[in-house]
Protein backbone atom coordinates (compact mmCIF):
# COMPACT_ATOMS: atom_id res chain seq x y z
CA UNK A 1 0.00 0.00 0.00
CA UNK A 2 2.60 2.41 0.70
CA UNK A 3 4.59 1.29 -2.24
CA UNK A 4 1.34 2.81 -3.96
CA UNK A 5 1.16 5.95 -2.07
CA UNK A 6 4.58 6.90 -3.18
CA UNK A 7 3.83 5.80 -6.98
CA UNK A 8 1.05 8.25 -6.86
CA UNK A 9 2.87 11.44 -5.18
CA UNK A 10 5.32 10.83 -8.05
CA UNK A 11 3.19 10.29 -10.99
CA UNK A 12 1.54 13.68 -9.84
CA UNK A 13 4.53 15.06 -9.95
CA UNK A 14 4.03 14.58 -14.18
CA UNK A 15 0.48 16.13 -13.81
CA UNK A 16 1.52 19.18 -12.47
CA UNK A 17 4.16 19.62 -15.32
CA UNK A 18 1.42 19.47 -17.98
CA UNK A 19 -0.65 21.98 -15.98
CA UNK A 20 2.94 24.31 -15.51
CA UNK A 21 3.94 23.48 -19.22
CA UNK A 22 0.99 22.57 -20.96
CA UNK A 23 2.73 23.43 -24.57
CA UNK A 24 4.94 20.28 -24.15
CA UNK A 25 1.94 17.58 -24.18
CA UNK A 26 0.00 19.91 -27.22
CA UNK A 27 3.65 19.86 -29.07
CA UNK A 28 3.37 16.12 -28.83
CA UNK A 29 -0.17 15.55 -29.59
CA UNK A 30 0.09 17.84 -32.11
CA UNK A 31 3.10 15.84 -33.97
CA UNK A 32 1.05 12.74 -33.48
CA UNK A 33 -2.08 14.44 -35.40
CA UNK A 34 0.62 15.59 -38.00
CA UNK A 35 2.27 12.43 -39.10
CA UNK A 36 -1.72 10.87 -39.18
CA UNK A 37 -2.35 13.73 -41.63
CA UNK A 38 0.75 13.79 -43.67
CA UNK A 39 0.32 9.60 -43.84
CA UNK A 40 -3.51 9.87 -44.74
CA UNK A 41 -4.00 12.72 -46.77
CA UNK A 42 -0.48 13.02 -48.73
CA UNK A 43 0.30 9.23 -49.10
CA UNK A 44 -2.57 7.43 -48.32
CA UNK A 45 -3.85 7.82 -52.08
CA UNK A 46 -1.13 6.17 -53.38
CA UNK A 47 -0.77 3.50 -50.60
CA UNK A 48 -2.80 0.11 -52.16
CA UNK A 49 -4.30 -2.48 -49.63
CA UNK A 50 -4.11 -6.19 -50.39
CA UNK A 51 -7.37 -7.61 -50.11
CA UNK A 52 -8.60 -4.13 -50.65
CA UNK A 53 -10.67 -1.64 -48.37
CA UNK A 54 -9.94 1.98 -47.08
CA UNK A 55 -6.55 3.04 -46.31
CA UNK A 56 -7.67 5.47 -43.45
CA UNK A 57 -9.47 2.45 -41.92
CA UNK A 58 -5.75 0.60 -42.13
CA UNK A 59 -3.96 3.46 -40.93
CA UNK A 60 -5.46 4.18 -38.03
CA UNK A 61 -4.93 1.24 -36.39
CA UNK A 62 -1.52 1.64 -36.91
CA UNK A 63 -1.19 4.77 -36.14
CA UNK A 64 -2.47 4.01 -32.70
CA UNK A 65 0.30 1.47 -32.31
CA UNK A 66 3.29 3.43 -33.37
CA UNK A 67 2.01 5.89 -30.92
CA UNK A 68 2.77 3.80 -28.14
CA UNK A 69 6.10 2.43 -29.13
CA UNK A 70 6.80 6.16 -29.45
CA UNK A 71 6.57 6.69 -25.90
CA UNK A 72 8.93 4.40 -25.37
CA UNK A 73 10.97 7.75 -25.98
CA UNK A 74 9.03 9.94 -23.72
CA UNK A 75 9.86 7.62 -20.72
CA UNK A 76 13.39 6.93 -21.70
CA UNK A 77 13.90 10.46 -21.34
CA UNK A 78 12.06 11.45 -18.13
CA UNK A 79 13.89 8.45 -16.55
CA UNK A 80 17.45 10.04 -18.16
CA UNK A 81 16.55 13.48 -16.89
CA UNK A 82 16.27 12.53 -13.46
CA UNK A 83 19.39 10.38 -13.45
CA UNK A 84 21.07 13.49 -15.00
CA UNK A 85 19.54 16.53 -12.35
CA UNK A 86 20.19 14.70 -9.62
CA UNK A 87 16.59 13.68 -8.80
CA UNK A 88 16.70 10.41 -9.11
CA UNK A 89 19.60 10.14 -6.81
CA UNK A 90 17.70 12.71 -4.28
CA UNK A 91 14.41 10.05 -4.87
CA UNK A 92 16.75 7.18 -3.51
CA UNK A 93 18.12 9.04 -0.37
CA UNK A 94 14.18 9.40 0.81
CA UNK A 95 12.72 6.01 2.77
CA UNK A 96 10.61 4.90 -0.52
CA UNK A 97 10.54 1.80 -1.36
CA UNK A 98 12.35 1.17 -4.41
CA UNK A 99 9.95 0.37 -7.19
CA UNK A 100 8.24 3.10 -5.91
CA UNK A 101 9.83 5.86 -8.74
CA UNK A 102 9.08 3.14 -11.43
CA UNK A 103 5.23 3.01 -10.13
CA UNK A 104 5.32 6.68 -10.36
CA UNK A 105 6.82 6.57 -14.33
CA UNK A 106 4.06 3.97 -14.92
CA UNK A 107 1.18 5.63 -13.70
CA UNK A 108 2.08 9.27 -15.67
CA UNK A 109 2.90 7.79 -18.16
CA UNK A 110 -0.21 5.68 -18.78
CA UNK A 111 -2.01 8.54 -17.80
CA UNK A 112 -0.52 10.11 -21.09
CA UNK A 113 -0.79 7.16 -23.25
CA UNK A 114 -4.81 7.18 -22.52
CA UNK A 115 -4.61 11.32 -23.41
CA UNK A 116 -3.10 10.40 -26.91
CA UNK A 117 -5.10 7.58 -27.38
CA UNK A 118 -8.13 9.77 -27.20
CA UNK A 119 -7.00 12.05 -29.15
CA UNK A 120 -6.22 10.17 -32.13
CA UNK A 121 -9.81 8.51 -31.87
CA UNK A 122 -10.88 12.21 -32.24
CA UNK A 123 -9.29 12.95 -34.61
CA UNK A 124 -9.53 9.55 -36.35
CA UNK A 125 -12.79 9.66 -36.76
CA UNK A 126 -12.88 13.45 -37.86
CA UNK A 127 -11.49 12.23 -40.77
CA UNK A 128 -12.75 8.76 -41.91
CA UNK A 129 -12.02 6.52 -39.44
CA UNK A 130 -14.98 3.70 -38.97
CA UNK A 131 -15.20 1.36 -36.59
CA UNK A 132 -17.23 -1.60 -37.79
CA UNK A 133 -16.47 -4.18 -34.59
CA UNK A 134 -18.29 -4.72 -31.32
CA UNK A 135 -17.91 -1.92 -28.32
CA UNK A 136 -16.74 -5.20 -26.49
CA UNK A 137 -13.80 -5.85 -29.02
CA UNK A 138 -12.95 -1.96 -29.57
CA UNK A 139 -12.24 -1.72 -25.96
CA UNK A 140 -10.12 -4.97 -25.65
CA UNK A 141 -8.19 -2.99 -28.81
CA UNK A 142 -7.64 -0.35 -26.50
CA UNK A 143 -6.57 -2.62 -23.81
CA UNK A 144 -4.03 -4.40 -26.35
CA UNK A 145 -2.69 -0.92 -27.02
CA UNK A 146 -2.49 -0.16 -23.51
CA UNK A 147 -0.82 -3.42 -22.90
CA UNK A 148 1.99 -2.70 -25.59
CA UNK A 149 2.56 0.83 -23.83
CA UNK A 150 3.11 -1.25 -20.57
CA UNK A 151 5.67 -2.92 -22.03
CA UNK A 152 7.30 -0.49 -24.23
CA UNK A 153 7.12 1.77 -20.42
CA UNK A 154 9.76 -0.59 -18.95
CA UNK A 155 12.22 -1.02 -21.81
CA UNK A 156 12.08 2.64 -21.72
CA UNK A 157 12.46 2.78 -17.85
CA UNK A 158 15.63 0.29 -18.20
CA UNK A 159 16.98 2.71 -21.12
CA UNK A 160 16.69 5.23 -19.16
CA UNK A 161 18.65 4.25 -16.10
CA UNK A 162 21.28 2.70 -18.01
CA UNK A 163 21.78 5.00 -20.65
CA UNK A 164 20.16 7.75 -19.04
CA UNK A 165 24.32 9.48 -17.61
CA UNK A 166 25.50 8.74 -21.00
CA UNK A 167 25.38 11.67 -23.51
CA UNK A 168 24.25 10.95 -27.06
CA UNK A 169 23.21 7.30 -25.84
CA UNK A 170 19.32 8.47 -25.41
CA UNK A 171 19.53 10.41 -28.97
CA UNK A 172 20.81 6.81 -30.12
CA UNK A 173 17.82 5.41 -29.27
CA UNK A 174 15.30 7.98 -30.05
CA UNK A 175 16.87 7.52 -33.78
CA UNK A 176 15.89 3.75 -33.74
CA UNK A 177 12.67 4.27 -32.92
CA UNK A 178 11.84 4.94 -36.07
CA UNK A 179 13.01 2.30 -38.16
CA UNK A 180 11.58 -0.04 -35.23
CA UNK A 181 8.16 2.10 -36.33
CA UNK A 182 8.38 1.95 -39.96
CA UNK A 183 9.91 -1.98 -40.25
CA UNK A 184 6.42 -2.69 -39.23
CA UNK A 185 2.86 -2.95 -40.65
CA UNK A 186 2.09 0.02 -38.30
CA UNK A 187 1.88 1.77 -42.17
CA UNK A 188 2.01 -0.25 -45.34
CA UNK A 189 1.63 -4.11 -45.87
CA UNK A 190 4.23 -6.12 -45.50
CA UNK A 191 2.64 -7.85 -48.32
CA UNK A 192 3.88 -4.93 -50.40
CA UNK A 193 7.60 -5.24 -49.41
CA UNK A 194 10.62 -6.78 -50.26
CA UNK A 195 9.81 -10.39 -49.56
CA UNK A 196 12.46 -11.07 -46.26
CA UNK A 197 11.54 -7.53 -44.71
CA UNK A 198 7.95 -7.96 -45.20
CA UNK A 199 8.85 -10.86 -42.56
CA UNK A 200 10.84 -9.04 -40.58
CA UNK A 201 8.53 -6.94 -40.26
CA UNK A 202 6.11 -9.18 -39.18
CA UNK A 203 8.14 -10.45 -36.10
CA UNK A 204 7.69 -6.92 -35.16
CA UNK A 205 5.97 -6.36 -31.53
CA UNK A 206 4.00 -3.62 -32.93
CA UNK A 207 3.00 -5.61 -36.19
CA UNK A 208 1.22 -7.90 -33.82
CA UNK A 209 -0.56 -4.77 -31.89
CA UNK A 210 -1.51 -3.06 -34.89
CA UNK A 211 -2.93 -6.79 -36.83
CA UNK A 212 -4.80 -7.52 -33.85
CA UNK A 213 -6.49 -4.13 -33.34
CA UNK A 214 -7.44 -3.97 -37.17
CA UNK A 215 -9.31 -6.83 -36.86
CA UNK A 216 -11.18 -5.62 -33.76
CA UNK A 217 -12.19 -2.83 -34.76
CA UNK A 218 -13.49 -4.80 -38.03
CA UNK A 219 -11.04 -2.50 -40.33
CA UNK A 220 -8.51 -3.88 -43.36
CA UNK A 221 -5.62 -6.04 -41.68
CA UNK A 222 -3.56 -5.95 -44.96
CA UNK A 223 -2.99 -9.24 -45.07
CA UNK A 224 -4.06 -12.19 -46.82
CA UNK A 225 -1.50 -15.02 -45.69
CA UNK A 226 1.09 -15.93 -42.94
CA UNK A 227 1.33 -16.70 -39.43
CA UNK A 228 0.03 -13.10 -38.30
CA UNK A 229 -2.73 -12.82 -40.32
CA UNK A 230 -4.24 -16.32 -38.50
CA UNK A 231 -2.49 -15.49 -34.79
CA UNK A 232 -2.58 -11.52 -34.61
CA UNK A 233 -3.89 -11.63 -31.52
CA UNK A 234 -2.12 -14.40 -29.60
CA UNK A 235 1.52 -12.34 -31.13
CA UNK A 236 -0.43 -9.21 -29.01
CA UNK A 237 -1.11 -10.61 -25.95
CA UNK A 238 2.23 -12.86 -25.70
CA UNK A 239 5.01 -10.38 -27.47
CA UNK A 240 4.35 -7.44 -24.55
CA UNK A 241 4.28 -9.98 -22.54
CA UNK A 242 7.95 -11.30 -22.98
CA UNK A 243 8.91 -8.05 -22.91
CA UNK A 244 7.77 -7.39 -19.57
CA UNK A 245 8.92 -10.52 -18.20
CA UNK A 246 12.98 -9.46 -19.56
CA UNK A 247 12.79 -5.80 -19.03
CA UNK A 248 10.70 -5.44 -15.42
CA UNK A 249 13.95 -7.73 -13.61
CA UNK A 250 16.34 -6.10 -15.57
CA UNK A 251 15.05 -2.40 -14.33
CA UNK A 252 14.97 -3.81 -10.95
CA UNK A 253 18.62 -4.87 -11.29
CA UNK A 254 19.03 -1.60 -13.17
CA UNK A 255 17.93 0.31 -10.31
CA UNK A 256 19.78 -1.42 -7.56
CA UNK A 257 23.05 -1.32 -9.55
CA UNK A 258 23.24 2.39 -9.58
CA UNK A 259 24.70 1.49 -6.08
CA UNK A 260 27.89 0.24 -7.31
CA UNK B 1 7.63 12.75 11.53
CA UNK B 2 6.87 12.40 15.03
CA UNK B 3 8.57 9.02 14.68
CA UNK B 4 11.70 10.78 13.30
CA UNK B 5 12.38 12.93 16.48
CA UNK B 6 11.66 10.15 18.44
CA UNK B 7 14.45 8.21 16.74
CA UNK B 8 16.40 11.28 17.66
CA UNK B 9 16.11 10.68 21.49
CA UNK B 10 17.21 7.01 21.02
CA UNK B 11 20.65 7.13 20.96
CA UNK B 12 23.31 9.58 21.66
CA UNK B 13 27.22 10.44 20.58
CA UNK B 14 28.50 10.29 17.21
CA UNK B 15 26.20 11.44 14.42
CA UNK B 16 28.43 9.81 12.15
CA UNK B 17 30.83 6.78 12.89
CA UNK B 18 32.60 5.56 9.92
CA UNK B 19 35.64 3.00 10.11
CA UNK B 20 37.88 1.37 7.17
CA UNK B 21 35.29 2.08 4.50
CA UNK B 22 36.39 1.12 1.40
CA UNK B 23 34.73 1.17 -2.14
CA UNK B 24 36.59 0.29 -4.88
CA UNK B 25 35.22 1.08 -8.98
CA UNK B 26 37.74 -1.71 -10.61
CA UNK B 27 41.23 -0.58 -10.01
CA UNK B 28 40.68 2.43 -8.68
CA UNK B 29 39.70 3.01 -4.25
CA UNK B 30 37.62 5.92 -4.49
CA UNK B 31 37.22 5.26 -0.65
CA UNK B 32 40.66 3.60 0.56
CA UNK B 33 40.03 2.78 4.73
CA UNK B 34 38.27 5.56 4.73
CA UNK B 35 37.50 7.00 8.94
CA UNK B 36 35.43 9.38 10.20
CA UNK B 37 33.90 10.45 13.53
CA UNK B 38 31.06 13.60 13.80
CA UNK B 39 29.84 14.63 17.06
CA UNK B 40 26.27 14.56 17.45
CA UNK B 41 24.94 18.62 16.53
CA UNK B 42 28.12 19.61 15.16
CA UNK B 43 29.22 21.50 11.39
CA UNK B 44 31.88 19.03 10.31
CA UNK B 45 33.43 19.91 7.15
CA UNK B 46 34.65 17.29 4.47
CA UNK B 47 37.68 18.90 2.58
CA UNK B 48 39.96 17.51 -0.55
CA UNK B 49 40.54 18.96 -3.95
CA UNK B 50 38.59 17.01 -6.54
CA UNK B 51 39.02 12.94 -6.84
CA UNK B 52 39.77 12.84 -3.19
CA UNK B 53 36.74 11.42 -2.82
CA UNK B 54 34.20 13.34 -0.87
CA UNK B 55 31.49 12.46 -2.72
CA UNK B 56 32.35 8.89 -2.76
CA UNK B 57 31.76 9.29 1.31
CA UNK B 58 28.57 11.23 1.07
CA UNK B 59 27.41 8.19 -1.20
CA UNK B 60 28.64 5.57 0.85
CA UNK B 61 27.14 7.42 4.24
CA UNK B 62 23.69 8.13 2.82
CA UNK B 63 22.82 4.73 1.39
CA UNK B 64 23.52 5.83 -2.28
CA UNK B 65 26.38 3.25 -2.95
CA UNK B 66 27.46 0.24 -1.42
CA UNK B 67 30.82 0.05 0.46
CA UNK B 68 33.16 -3.02 -0.07
CA UNK B 69 34.45 -3.19 3.39
CA UNK B 70 35.03 -1.80 6.50
CA UNK B 71 31.61 -0.22 8.94
CA UNK B 72 29.51 2.97 9.19
CA UNK B 73 26.77 4.10 11.33
CA UNK B 74 24.66 7.18 10.35
CA UNK B 75 22.34 8.26 13.42
CA UNK B 76 22.21 5.10 15.03
CA UNK B 77 21.66 3.42 11.97
CA UNK B 78 24.09 0.82 10.13
CA UNK B 79 24.58 1.86 6.83
CA UNK B 80 24.55 -1.70 5.46
CA UNK B 81 21.94 -3.31 7.31
CA UNK B 82 19.87 -0.55 7.89
CA UNK B 83 19.63 1.12 4.93
CA UNK B 84 15.82 2.41 5.48
CA UNK B 85 16.19 3.60 8.84
CA UNK B 86 19.46 5.34 8.14
CA UNK B 87 17.37 7.26 4.59
CA UNK B 88 14.95 8.14 7.34
CA UNK B 89 17.29 10.13 9.73
CA UNK B 90 19.26 11.65 7.01
CA UNK B 91 18.68 15.01 4.72
CA UNK B 92 20.74 14.75 1.19
CA UNK B 93 21.64 17.60 -0.71
CA UNK B 94 23.68 16.45 -3.78
CA UNK B 95 25.92 18.54 -5.84
CA UNK B 96 23.79 20.38 -7.97
CA UNK B 97 20.13 21.10 -7.18
CA UNK B 98 17.93 17.90 -7.42
CA UNK B 99 14.83 20.12 -7.56
CA UNK B 100 12.26 19.53 -9.96
CA UNK B 101 12.61 22.56 -12.00
CA UNK B 102 9.35 23.02 -13.80
CA UNK B 103 7.59 22.71 -10.64
CA UNK B 104 7.36 25.70 -8.20
CA UNK B 105 9.19 25.53 -4.81
CA UNK B 106 6.39 24.72 -2.89
CA UNK B 107 5.41 21.65 -4.88
CA UNK B 108 8.68 20.16 -5.02
CA UNK B 109 8.85 20.76 -0.72
CA UNK B 110 5.09 19.33 -0.69
CA UNK B 111 6.06 16.14 -2.61
CA UNK B 112 9.61 15.31 -0.97
CA UNK B 113 7.42 15.91 2.73
CA UNK B 114 4.80 13.76 1.17
CA UNK B 115 7.34 11.48 0.11
CA UNK B 116 8.81 11.11 3.68
CA UNK B 117 5.24 10.25 4.92
CA UNK B 118 4.20 13.01 5.66
CA UNK B 119 0.27 14.43 5.11
CA UNK B 120 -1.10 16.63 2.65
CA UNK B 121 -1.47 19.40 5.06
CA UNK B 122 1.27 18.61 7.16
CA UNK B 123 3.32 18.88 3.90
CA UNK B 124 1.99 22.40 3.24
CA UNK B 125 2.69 23.21 6.85
CA UNK B 126 6.67 22.43 6.48
CA UNK B 127 6.95 23.16 3.01
CA UNK B 128 5.86 26.73 4.41
CA UNK B 129 7.68 27.05 6.91
CA UNK B 130 11.21 26.07 5.39
CA UNK B 131 10.26 28.16 2.71
CA UNK B 132 10.10 30.99 5.62
CA UNK B 133 13.24 29.93 7.31
CA UNK B 134 15.77 29.50 3.72
CA UNK B 135 13.93 33.20 2.36
CA UNK B 136 12.66 31.77 -0.41
CA UNK B 137 8.49 32.54 1.06
CA UNK B 138 7.74 35.28 -1.91
CA UNK B 139 9.07 32.55 -4.46
CA UNK B 140 6.71 30.12 -3.22
CA UNK B 141 4.94 29.62 -6.10
CA UNK B 142 7.01 30.56 -8.93
CA UNK B 143 8.76 27.73 -11.04
CA UNK B 144 12.22 26.91 -10.15
CA UNK B 145 13.54 27.19 -13.68
CA UNK B 146 13.13 31.06 -12.55
CA UNK B 147 15.42 30.92 -9.65
CA UNK B 148 19.06 32.11 -9.27
CA UNK B 149 21.32 29.75 -8.37
CA UNK B 150 21.45 30.65 -4.87
CA UNK B 151 18.15 30.64 -4.91
CA UNK B 152 17.74 26.70 -6.01
CA UNK B 153 20.56 25.77 -4.03
CA UNK B 154 18.47 26.84 -1.09
CA UNK B 155 15.32 25.33 -2.03
CA UNK B 156 17.96 22.52 -2.50
CA UNK B 157 18.66 22.76 1.26
CA UNK B 158 15.16 23.09 2.07
CA UNK B 159 14.20 19.75 0.69
CA UNK B 160 17.15 17.87 2.29
CA UNK B 161 15.51 19.57 5.70
CA UNK B 162 12.06 18.55 4.71
CA UNK B 163 11.70 15.76 7.32
CA UNK B 164 13.92 17.56 10.20
CA UNK B 165 16.95 14.94 9.85
CA UNK B 166 18.99 14.34 12.22
CA UNK B 167 22.34 14.54 10.13
CA UNK B 168 22.13 16.83 6.65
CA UNK B 169 24.37 15.66 3.87
CA UNK B 170 25.77 18.73 2.50
CA UNK B 171 28.15 17.87 -1.26
CA UNK B 172 29.57 21.14 -1.96
CA UNK B 173 26.53 23.66 -1.73
CA UNK B 174 28.22 26.77 -3.33
CA UNK B 175 30.37 25.19 -5.88
CA UNK B 176 29.22 27.61 -8.86
CA UNK B 177 27.75 30.15 -7.12
CA UNK B 178 28.38 33.59 -7.16
CA UNK B 179 29.19 35.45 -3.71
CA UNK B 180 25.78 36.60 -3.19
CA UNK B 181 24.67 32.76 -3.91
CA UNK B 182 27.35 31.70 -1.34
CA UNK B 183 26.37 33.84 1.29
CA UNK B 184 23.00 33.06 1.21
CA UNK B 185 24.04 29.59 1.41
CA UNK B 186 26.69 29.65 4.57
CA UNK B 187 23.46 31.83 6.27
CA UNK B 188 21.21 28.60 5.56
CA UNK B 189 24.02 25.99 6.66
CA UNK B 190 24.16 28.25 9.75
CA UNK B 191 20.51 28.53 10.27
CA UNK B 192 20.40 24.17 9.91
CA UNK B 193 22.99 23.94 12.68
CA UNK B 194 20.90 26.65 15.34
CA UNK B 195 18.07 23.76 15.43
CA UNK B 196 20.83 21.19 16.45
CA UNK B 197 20.83 19.24 13.18
CA UNK B 198 24.18 17.50 12.86
CA UNK B 199 25.89 18.74 9.01
CA UNK B 200 28.30 16.84 7.10
CA UNK B 201 29.83 19.59 4.44
CA UNK B 202 31.93 18.41 2.19
CA UNK B 203 34.36 21.83 0.27
CA UNK B 204 37.14 22.79 -1.64
CA UNK B 205 37.32 26.03 -0.14
CA UNK B 206 38.97 26.40 3.36
CA UNK B 207 37.59 29.34 3.86
CA UNK B 208 34.15 28.00 3.84
CA UNK B 209 34.99 25.07 5.69
CA UNK B 210 37.04 27.71 8.44
CA UNK B 211 33.89 29.72 8.97
CA UNK B 212 31.27 26.96 9.04
CA UNK B 213 32.53 24.12 10.65
CA UNK B 214 33.87 23.35 14.01
CA UNK B 215 36.04 20.64 12.69
CA UNK B 216 37.35 19.96 9.81
CA UNK B 217 38.69 15.97 8.18
CA UNK B 218 41.06 16.52 4.97
CA UNK B 219 40.80 13.64 2.43
CA UNK B 220 43.40 12.48 0.24
CA UNK B 221 43.24 9.64 -2.24
CA UNK B 222 40.05 8.05 -0.86
CA UNK B 223 41.97 8.39 3.18
CA UNK B 224 41.37 11.02 5.68
CA UNK B 225 44.56 12.72 6.30
CA UNK B 226 44.49 15.56 9.04
CA UNK B 227 41.91 16.37 11.19
CA UNK B 228 41.17 18.96 13.77
CA UNK B 229 39.88 22.63 14.28
CA UNK B 230 40.81 25.25 11.31
CA UNK B 231 42.78 26.76 13.45
CA UNK B 232 44.55 23.45 14.12
CA UNK B 233 44.48 22.53 10.91
CA UNK B 234 46.32 25.90 9.52
CA UNK B 235 48.58 25.96 12.10
CA UNK B 236 50.42 22.82 11.07
CA UNK B 237 52.53 24.08 8.66
CA UNK B 238 51.14 27.29 6.32
CA UNK B 239 49.99 29.43 8.87
CA UNK B 240 49.54 33.00 8.68
CA UNK B 241 52.36 35.49 7.35
CA UNK B 242 52.74 39.10 6.26
CA UNK B 243 53.97 39.40 2.77
CA UNK B 244 55.91 42.46 2.22
CA UNK B 245 56.09 44.11 -1.74
CA UNK B 246 59.51 45.36 -1.36
CA UNK B 247 59.38 49.08 -2.73
CA UNK B 248 61.34 49.55 -6.19
CA UNK B 249 65.32 50.16 -5.70
CA UNK B 250 65.43 48.41 -2.65
CA UNK B 251 66.17 44.75 -2.07
CA UNK B 252 64.59 41.85 -0.05
CA UNK B 253 67.35 40.80 2.02
CA UNK B 254 67.41 44.84 3.19
CA UNK B 255 64.00 44.21 3.98
CA UNK B 256 63.78 41.26 5.88
CA UNK B 257 66.74 41.91 7.99
CA UNK B 258 64.54 44.53 10.13
CA UNK B 259 61.95 42.22 10.46
CA UNK B 260 62.31 39.30 12.06
CA UNK B 261 59.58 36.84 13.53
CA UNK B 262 58.39 37.01 16.89
CA UNK B 263 58.86 33.51 17.99
CA UNK B 264 62.37 34.03 16.04
CA UNK B 265 61.86 32.36 12.90
CA UNK B 266 63.55 34.25 10.14
CA UNK B 267 61.57 35.72 7.12
CA UNK B 268 62.12 34.04 4.22
CA UNK B 269 62.95 36.32 1.15
CA UNK B 270 62.20 36.18 -2.78
CA UNK B 271 64.70 38.92 -4.74
CA UNK B 272 63.29 38.54 -7.66
CA UNK B 273 59.57 38.70 -6.89
CA UNK B 274 61.04 41.64 -4.37
CA UNK B 275 58.75 39.58 -1.90
CA UNK B 276 59.25 39.28 2.14
CA UNK B 277 57.53 37.02 4.16
CA UNK B 278 56.96 36.79 7.45
CA UNK B 279 55.19 34.33 9.76
CA UNK B 280 52.56 35.43 11.39
CA UNK B 281 51.22 33.00 13.77
CA UNK B 282 49.15 35.47 16.06
CA UNK B 283 47.65 37.15 12.77
CA UNK B 284 46.53 40.73 12.84
CA UNK B 285 48.94 41.94 16.25
CA UNK B 286 52.25 40.16 14.02
CA UNK B 287 50.67 42.34 11.21
CA UNK B 288 50.83 45.73 13.50
CA UNK B 289 54.67 44.87 14.83
CA UNK B 290 55.78 44.26 11.26
CA UNK B 291 54.46 47.72 10.02
CA UNK B 292 56.04 49.52 13.22
CA UNK B 293 59.27 48.03 12.39
CA UNK B 294 58.97 49.02 8.28
CA UNK B 295 58.06 52.81 10.15
CA UNK B 296 60.96 52.70 12.30
CA UNK B 297 63.42 51.83 9.38
CA UNK B 298 61.99 53.99 7.09
CA UNK B 299 60.56 51.68 4.63
CA UNK B 300 56.99 52.09 2.52
CA UNK B 301 56.61 48.54 0.95
CA UNK B 302 54.64 48.73 -2.05
CA UNK B 303 51.82 46.65 -0.82
CA UNK B 304 51.89 44.75 2.71
CA UNK B 305 48.96 42.13 3.25
CA UNK B 306 48.46 39.33 6.15
CA UNK B 307 47.83 36.21 3.84
CA UNK B 308 46.11 33.23 5.89
CA UNK B 309 46.85 30.11 3.97
CA UNK B 310 44.39 28.59 1.10
CA UNK B 311 43.58 24.54 1.11
CA UNK B 312 46.29 24.48 -1.88
CA UNK B 313 49.00 25.43 0.69
CA UNK B 314 47.58 23.53 4.27
CA UNK B 315 46.96 20.10 1.61
CA UNK B 316 50.82 20.82 0.07
CA UNK B 317 51.99 21.11 3.73
CA UNK B 318 50.12 17.55 5.14
CA UNK B 319 50.81 15.75 2.19
CA UNK B 320 54.69 16.57 2.42
CA UNK B 321 54.84 15.63 6.10
CA UNK B 322 52.89 12.48 5.21
CA UNK B 323 55.39 11.70 2.15
CA UNK B 324 58.37 11.92 4.80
Amino acid sequence: MTVLREGLIIAERDLRHWRRQPWTPVMNLAFTIMLLLMFAVILGGSIQLPGGGEYISYLLPGMLAVTMLFGLEATMTAMATDAKKGVTDRFRSLPISSPAVALGRVGADMTTALVELAVLFGGGLAIGWRITGSASAAVLAVLLLLWLRLAMLWVGIFLGLTLGRTEGATMAVQALVWPAGFLSTAFVSPEFMPGWLGWISTLNPLSATATAIRGLFGNPTGMTTGWLAEHALLAAVTWPAVLLVVFVPLSARAYRRLRR
Amino acid sequence: MERMRQDRAAHGGAAIRAHGVHKHYGSIAALDGFDLEVATGTIHGLLGPNGAGKSTAVGALTTLLDIDSGTAEVAGADVRTQGAQVRRRIGLVGQQPAVDEILGAHENLVMFGMLHGAGRREAHRRADELLELFGLADAAQRAVSTFSGGMRRRLDIAAGMIAEPQVLFLDEPTTGLDPRGRLDVWAAVTAIAARGTTVLLTTQYLEEADLLAGTISIMRSGRVIAEGSPRELKGRRGGDRVEVTVPVGDSASHVAATLTAPDGQAPTTDEEAGLVTVPAPHGAPDLIDVVRRLDAAGITPDDLALRRPTLDEVFLALTEEETR
